[in-house]
């Protein structure tokens, strides 16, 4: 991407106006999208309040208030009370920390993957890069949410179950985005500096991480951002079944489950959890959508760069 | 759900064999990817499902020689080697007539003691019904209106459809389900009438005496759940289609047909439209396999007893045969999938066609 733009400003007579580098060029075109920065705002409200809420609430998570069993918000529970008299907001805050944490390490886990993988299977070639693919449309095939649900009943249980949750959602969700890795490296692969580095004696590893992987960084940028909501998806899905994180711990999914049993009575324990869920996936998908015009402005499907 | 990738397949041989060919070597390459991914799926929850907790929370406590008889009669005792397990759930012995899903295509019995392949047989039909409508209507309204709003590009209606889409990409199925049932039952209770049914796929009680009442009853419990299961399909489709008709409008040959004299529908429809639908008939097609799965939600909100629910009570009631015939349903959904996939790129790519 970097070369086009380079190319376009030098093929030409020099323009008169200040020259930009292409950090700055991809910054303006982000900020120019209303949408995504709105949405890159909403996600850093979200993750301060996620962090810092409990010393602000006036409720604790774990805290039972005894005299407000199913009570409606008002001015003492803003958004009202669970069953047990726990308090909506504060239980809210507590699972969007989780539901957080669990999208950004699983989206930053499976990218990291999927361009480790991709990459090498381009560069390798032969056996080793068929063995991939072979993997990668075998892990496919099987339906992953079953598969999580099956790992998760049999596995660990306690306070740190959650780690177990983020390591099978990375691990069932790299492989398209390495496919995708694969044939855009493909090309890189054929670029002569790779030919000049590679006879200089780098090292594999170092020759993929230094000169092939940079080369299709907007790629795995948007990658991480649409990553983040497939992953809060995944887990809030699995905890609404109670395969993901277990109670005493809460998630946006566990309340969303909880809420779900007692619409008629107290539809404010699901519309809570359940409005921040969609808020969220919809900020990191228009932060997502607005990186990959901002990075790719030559597609058209982004509007107007 | 949120991440719409196109899937990219390599549709001509290196060697340029005719399509036919072609297609009956990826059908095989399949089958054996299909066999493997079972057995990998029938290991793990060999191995990390646990039946034997199912037996020692019963009261009046049951005694280990009996506790291991009934865990063998289901071929999941872990006192047996795991090679002999396997065997018996391939090709069966005689302990185990109902086992075998080589041999004789049976997927065995649940801890229970009730057969996989009934259970199965019966929700097939269970989930076909909930989400056949749902999915076509998807389809068809996602794709029209991501084409419609691709040639609108900007405008009021173009706005307003993308943001709604947003919105409905972000929301996931459950929560579009439970809002679906709030909305209904606020809505019986003004009308003073129960319209919309949504407990289950029929009323369980007797019915009103008129003509075509059964039907209609049916019709009333469907309804909700295919609007879910059709704004679904539709949200992501539409995004999805947007772009790429956006992509094909802006094209060389696009432009050569308006120059050449075409009228503007005609372009639009004949050489735009038909383009962008390539990639859209692969996506279409590897529905197929989030289909059955991925109403699970749908169908636990709307009480409708499918091939999802069964995979997670299996999981649940620790019944190894069971989810692992879930999971080879799901894989088969997947492959079926990919080769409608490739059939639909080699009726709707020219460049396949004609090779």
């Amino acid at each position: 991407m970097s070369e086009t733009i380079d190319e376009v400003a030098t093929a030409g007579p020099r323009p008169t106006a200040k020259r930009l580098t292409r950090g700055q060029l991809v910054l303006r075109r982000f900020l120019r999208n209303k949408g995504a920065v709105f949405g890159l705002v909403i996600i850093a409200v979200l993750v301060l309040v996620a962090i810092f809420g409990e010393y602000i609430l006036p409720w604790r998570y774990d805290v039972k208030d005894r005299n407000a069993y199913y009570a409606p918000p008002d001015g003492i529970h803003w958004f009202g009370t669970t069953q047990s008299g726990g308090d909506v907001l504060a239980l809210t805050v507590r699972g969007l920390g989780k539901s957080l944490i669990i999208g950004f390490a699983v989206a930053i886990i499976q990218t990291s993957l999927a361009a480790i993988i991709g990459s090498s299977a381009a560069y390798l070639g032969g056996w080793y890069e068929k063995a991939w693919l072979w993997v990668i449309d075998l892990m496919l095939v099987l339906p992953s949410f079953f598969l999580i649900a099956i790992m998760t009943t049999g596995g660990p249980k306690g306070p740190n179950a959650w780690m177990l949750l983020v390591v099978l959602l990375a691990a069932f969700g790299w492989q398209l985005s390495a496919r995708v890795v694969r044939s855009l490296s493909l090309s890189v692969k054929e670029r002569e500096y790779v030919a000049a580095a590679r006879f200089m004696g780098l090292s594999t590893p170092r020759l993929l991480l230094r000169h092939i992987v940079p080369n299709i960084a907007s790629m795995l940028i948007v990658d991480v951002c649409l990553g983040v909501g497939y992953a809060i998806l995944g887990e809030a899905g699995l905890s609404y079944f109670g395969f993901g994180v277990q109670a005493p711990d809460t998630s946006l999914g566990t309340m969303i489950a909880e809420g779900a049993q007692s619409t008629t009575i107290a539809p404010w324990i699901f519309l809570t959890p359940a409005s921040l869920l969609v808020l969220l996936v919809m900020c990191v998908n228009a932060v997502g959508d607005g990186l990959r015009d901002a990075l790719d402005p030559g597609s058209m499907s982004g509007g107007r760069a | 759900m949120a991440r719409l990738y196109v899937v990219h397949h390599t549709t001509t041989d290196p060697e340029g064999a005719p399509v036919g060919k072609y297609l009956l070597r990826r059908l095989l390459n399949y089958v054996v990817l299909l066999f493997i991914a079972v057995s990998l799926a029938w290991l793990l929850a060999q191995t990390q499902l646990e039946p034997r907790m199912l037996y020692k929370q019963r009261n009046p406590p049951l005694s280990p020689q009996s506790i291991d008889a009934l865990l063998r009669r289901a071929n999941v005792s872990e006192t047996q080697p795991l090679i002999q397990r396997y065997l018996t759930w391939l090709v069966g012995d005689a302990e185990h007539p109902q086992f075998g899903v080589l041999t004789q295509f049976n997927w065995g019995t649940s801890p229970q003691g009730g057969f996989v392949n009934e259970e199965i047989a019966r929700r097939i039909w269970v989930s076909f019904r909930l989400v056949t409508l749902g999915w076509i209507l998807g389809t068809v309204i996602g794709v029209g209106l991501g084409a419609w709003t691709a040639t609108r590009q900007y405008r009021v209606s173009d706005r307003v459809v993308t943001a709604f889409a947003l919105l409905l990409v972000a929301t996931p199925s459950y929560v579009t389900g439970e809002v679906a049932k709030m909305l209904a039952t606020s809505a019986n209770q003004r009308l003073g009438y129960q319209f919309f049914l949504f407990l289950g796929e029929k009323s369980t009680g007797t019915l009103p005496d008129y003509p075509l009442a059964e039907l209609i009853d049916r019709a009333q419990h469907l309804l909700l759940p295919t609007v879910v299961l059709t704004l679904l399909g539709m949200a992501g489709l539409s995004r999805l289609q947007r772009g790429l008709m956006l992509d094909a409008l802006g094209s060389d040959f696009v432009r050569t047909a308006r120059a050449k004299g075409l009228r503007e529908n005609k372009a639009v429809m004949k050489h735009a439209l038909r383009t962008a639908l390539i990639p859209t008939g692969t996506y279409f097609a590897f529905q197929a396999a989030a289909l059955f799965t991925g109403a699970t939600f749908t169908e636990r909100i709307f009480s409708f007893h499918g091939m999802g629910m069964y995979g997670v009570d299996t999981i649940s009631k620790q019944d190894v045969n069971g989810v692992v015939a879930v999971t080879a349903f799901g894989g088969l959904c997947y492959l079926v999938g990919a080769i409608l996939a490739d059939i639909m790129v080699a009726v709707l790519d020219p460049r396949v066609r004609l090779s």
